[in-house]
C-alpha cells in the first residue's frame, strides 16, 4: 500500500505519528530491551543455569500449570456467564453485567488480601478446607492408581490451591468480555434453521453455535493464561510463596532482585516475556481468524 | 485486553434483543440450572470478595461501637448512648487514615494519577489520531507494539525500569563513571540527589508503562469505526486541524475518552506489582496506597489494612458504575 497520507488533506499526521513513535520507544521499547540486553552479556552457560535451575523450574511448573487450569476453568465458567448474560433475562441482570469486571478495576493487592481472609481456615469458605482434604482422601481410595502426592495435604489458602483462586479471579473477564459480542451477535436465524431441519437443541448447540464461538472462546482463554502467567499482587498473599512448592515465577523474579542477582532476575524475566509475546502473537492470529470467520 | 474492553460497548447494546422463537429457547430447567451456575460462580469470585473487604475493614469499627453501645435498644439508650458510639465507631475507621504515613500513601497515589493519566490520555489521541486518520506502512505492527504492556508482566515492567535506572543500571553506570560523556550533568545530578529507583519519578514511570495501553486502545476501534468523512468536511470548510479536533473529533469521542479515562485512573491507583519492584518501600516516601495495604497487612495490621482496602476497593467500584453510566449514555445517543 503507498502512503496515501501524503495525499489526505487532515493535518498533524508528522506529528502526532513523531509523538506516537518518540514515546512509545522511551516508555516501552527502551527500556524493554534493556531486559533483552542485560541477558546478552551472559553466556549460554550462565543463562541456561540462571533460568533452568531446579527452583525455578519448580517455579515454571507452579506458574504455567495453575495458570492454565484456572484459564481453563474460566473458559468453561465465562462460556456459562456470557451464555446466561446474552440469552435470558433476570432480575439485576446490569449489575451482574458491570460486575464481571471487577477484577479489571479492583486492585490486585486489595483483591489479595481479600481472597486470604476467604480463603483462610478461619474465614468464612475455611469449611472447603476439611471437605476439600476429605474430598482427595476419597478420590486416593477410589483411584488408587493415580499418583495422588502432589494432592495430599494440601491446605487451601497459603498454598497452591489459593494461586489456583487467585488466578481465577484475575482472568475470569476476558472469557466473557470477549464471548459476549460474538454471542450476541449470533443470527438466530441459523439456530432456526437448525432446528427445522430436526436437530436437537443441543446438537444445535454443538454443532452450529459451538463452532461459530471456538475462536473466541480460545482467545478469552489465551488472555486470561496471559494474565494469569504475569499475575503477582493477588497471588502473593494467598500462596504462602513455599520455594519448590508454591512460588510463583514473577515472585521469585523479585526474590532474585532483592538479592542484588540482577542478571538472574532478568534471565528468568526474558523467558517469561518470550512466552507472553508468544501468547499476544496468539492472540493476534486468533482475533484475525475470528473476524475472517464472522465475515464469511 | 482493552480490545474487549471496547467491544463490551457494543455488546451492551445488543443485549436487549429479544429471541422470540421458541426453538432457539434453552428448556426451562436448562435455564434455571445455567443461570443457577453463573450466579453461583461470580457470587463465590466476586462479590464474596468485595463483601470481606468490607466486612474485615468494618470489623473493629463495629467492636468499639459495641463497647460502647450496650445490647438493649430502649429509647434511653439510643438517645443518650447512641451518638457517642457512633462518634467511637467512626473514629475508630477513620484512625487508620489519618496516620501520617497513610496521608503520604494517598498523596503519592493522587500524584501518580495525576502525572500518568494525563500522559497517557496525550499519546492515545495522538496514537488514535495518526492510526486511524492516515494510512501508513507498518500500521499493523505499531497497533500491536502498543498492546505490548498488556502482555508484560507487572514484575517484569517494574525491573526493566530498575535495569535502567537503578544503581546497577545505566543511570548508576553513569553517576559513578571515572569520566563521564557529560562531566556537568553528572555533577548536577549528584548535587540535586538524582534518583528514579527508590524514588517518585520511578514510580511515575512503572504507572505510565503499566497503563500506557488502555486509552490508545479505546480510541482506535472507535475512531475506526468514525471514519474521516466529518473531519474532511471540517478542513474543506476552512477549518484549521485544531479547529476540527476540537469541534468535530473530540465531540464524537468523547464518551470513548472518557471510558479509557476512567481505566486508566483506576489501574494506575491500584498498580501494585511494578510500583512495588521500583518503591524500594521507604515509609512515608515512597509508598503508595496498595503499597501500604501491604505493610500494614505484613504488620499484622489487619483492620488498618482493609480499612486502606475499603477505599481502594470504593474506587474500584466508582469505576464500574461510571462505566456502566457511560455505555448507557452511550448506547442511548446511537439509538
Amino acid at each position: 500500500m503507498p502512503a496515501r497520507s501524503a495525499r489526505s488533506i487532515l493535518p498533524g499526521f508528522g506529528l502526532s505519528l513523531g509523538f506516537t513513535i518518540a514515546y512509545l520507544s522511551i516508555i516501552v521499547l527502551l527500556p524493554l530491551s534493556a531486559a533483552f540486553l542485560k541477558t546478552s552479556g551472559m553466556t549460554w552457560a550462565e543463562f541456561v543455569q540462571a533460568v533452568a535451575s531446579p527452583r525455578v523450574l519448580a517455579s515454571y511448573r507452579v506458574s504455567f500449570g495453575i495458570a492454565f487450569l484456572a484459564a481453563a476453568v474460566n473458559a468453561f465458567f465465562g462460556l456459562i456467564v456470557a451464555w446466561v448474560l446474552v440469552r435470558y433475562k433476570f432480575p439485576g441482570k446490569r449489575v451482574v453485567d458491570a460486575l464481571v469486571d471487577l477484577p479489571f478495576a479492583l486492585p490486585t493487592a486489595v483483591a489479595g488480601i481479600a481472597l486470604t481472609a476467604i480463603y483462610a481456615r478461619n474465614g468464612w469458605a475455611g469449611f472447603l478446607e476439611p471437605l476439600w482434604a476429605g474430598g482427595v482422601g476419597a478420590l486416593t481410595q477410589w483411584f488408587p492408581w493415580v499418583n495422588w502426592a502432589e494432592w495430599i495435604g494440601l491446605k487451601i489458602a497459603f498454598d497452591r490451591p489459593g494461586i489456583f483462586i487467585a488466578l481465577t479471579f484475575v482472568g475470569l473477564p476476558f472469557v466473557v468480555r470477549t464471548l459476549q459480542p460474538v454471542l450476541a451477535e449470533l443470527e438466530p436465524e441459523f439456530e432456526e434453521a437448525s432446528a427445522t431441519l430436526g436437530a436437537t437443541r443441543w446438537q444445535t448447540i454443538r454443532k452450529v453455535i459451538l463452532p461459530e464461538i471456538v475462536p473466541a472462546l480460545i482467545t478469552g482463554f489465551a488472555m486470561a493464561f496471559a494474565r494469569a502467567l504475569g499475575e503477582y499482587g493477588s497471588v502473593v498473599f494467598i500462596a504462602g510463596n513455599m520455594p519448590m512448592h508454591s512460588e510463583i515465577t514473577p515472585l521469585l523474579i523479585i526474590t532474585k532482585l532483592e538479592q542484588y542477582d540482577y542478571r538472574g532476575a532478568t534471565a528468568i524475566a526474558v523467558v517469561l516475556l518470550v512466552a507472553s509475546f508468544t501468547l499476544l502473537l496468539l492472540i493476534n492470529l486468533l482475533q484475525k481468524w475470528s473476524r475472517r470467520h464472522h465475515k464469511i | 485486553m482493552a480490545a474487549i474492553v471496547t467491544q463490551l460497548q457494543q455488546s451492551g447494546r445488543s443485549h436487549a434483543r429479544a429471541h422470540p422463537s421458541r426453538v432457539t429457547q434453552d428448556a426451562t430447567w436448562v435455564r434455571w440450572t445455567l443461570t443457577a451456575v453463573a450466579l453461583l460462580f461470580l457470587l463465590g469470585f466476586l462479590v464474596l470478595p468485595l463483601a470481606a473487604v468490607f466486612t474485615e475493614s468494618f470489623r473493629k469499627a463495629l467492636d468499639v461501637f459495641k463497647a460502647v453501645f450496650p445490647q438493649e435498644w430502649t429509647w434511653q439508650n439510643l438517645q443518650t448512648l447512641l451518638p457517642e458510639a457512633l462518634r467511637a465507631g467512626t473514629t475508630e475507621y477513620i484512625k487508620p487514615f489519618i496516620d501520617s504515613d497513610a496521608l503520604s500513601a494517598i498523596k503519592l497515589t493522587l500524584l501518580t494519577a495525576l502525572i500518568a493519566v494525563p500522559a497517557n490520555v496525550v499519546f492515545g489521541v495522538a496514537a488514535a489520531w495518526c492510526i486511524t486518520k492516515f494510512s501508513f506502512r507498518g500500521k499493523s505492527v505499531l497497533i500491536t507494539l502498543i498492546d505490548l504492556p498488556f502482555a508484560v508482566s507487572p514484575v517484569i515492567a517494574g525491573l526493566i525500569f530498575v535495569l535502567l535506572f537503578g544503581l546497577q543500571g545505566w543511570l548508576g553506570q553513569f553517576m559513578n563513571a571515572e569520566n563521564p560523556w557529560f562531566p556537568w550533568l553528572q555533577q548536577w545530578l549528584a548535587e540535586k540527589d538524582f534518583k528514579i529507583i527508590f524514588a517518585t519519578p520511578g514510580i511515575i514511570l512503572a504507572t505510565i508503562f503499566i497503563t500506557f495501553p488502555f486509552v490508545a486502545r479505546e480510541l482506535i476501534p472507535l475512531m475506526q469505526a468514525q471514519g474521516t468523512d466529518e473531519e474532511y468536511a471540517a478542513v474543506s470548510l476552512g477549518a484549521s486541524g485544531w479547529q476540527t479536533f476540537w469541534r468535530v473529533t473530540l465531540p464524537n469521542i468523547k464518551w470513548g475518552l472518557f471510558y479509557g479515562v476512567i481505566l486508566c485512573n483506576a489501574r494506575a491507583m491500584g498498580e501494585f506489582g511494578a510500583v512495588s519492584v521500583v518503591s524500594g518501600h521507604i515509609r512515608g516516601e515512597t509508598n503508595t496506597m496498595p503499597l501500604h495495604v501491604e505493610i500494614l497487612y505484613n504488620e499484622y495490621q489487619f483492620s488498618a489494612a482493609f480499612a486502606i482496602a475499603s477505599l481502594l476497593a470504593l474506587l474500584a467500584i466508582v469505576t464500574l458504575v461510571l462505566k456502566s453510566l457511560v455505555e448507557w449514555a452511550h448506547s442511548r445517543t446511537q439509538t
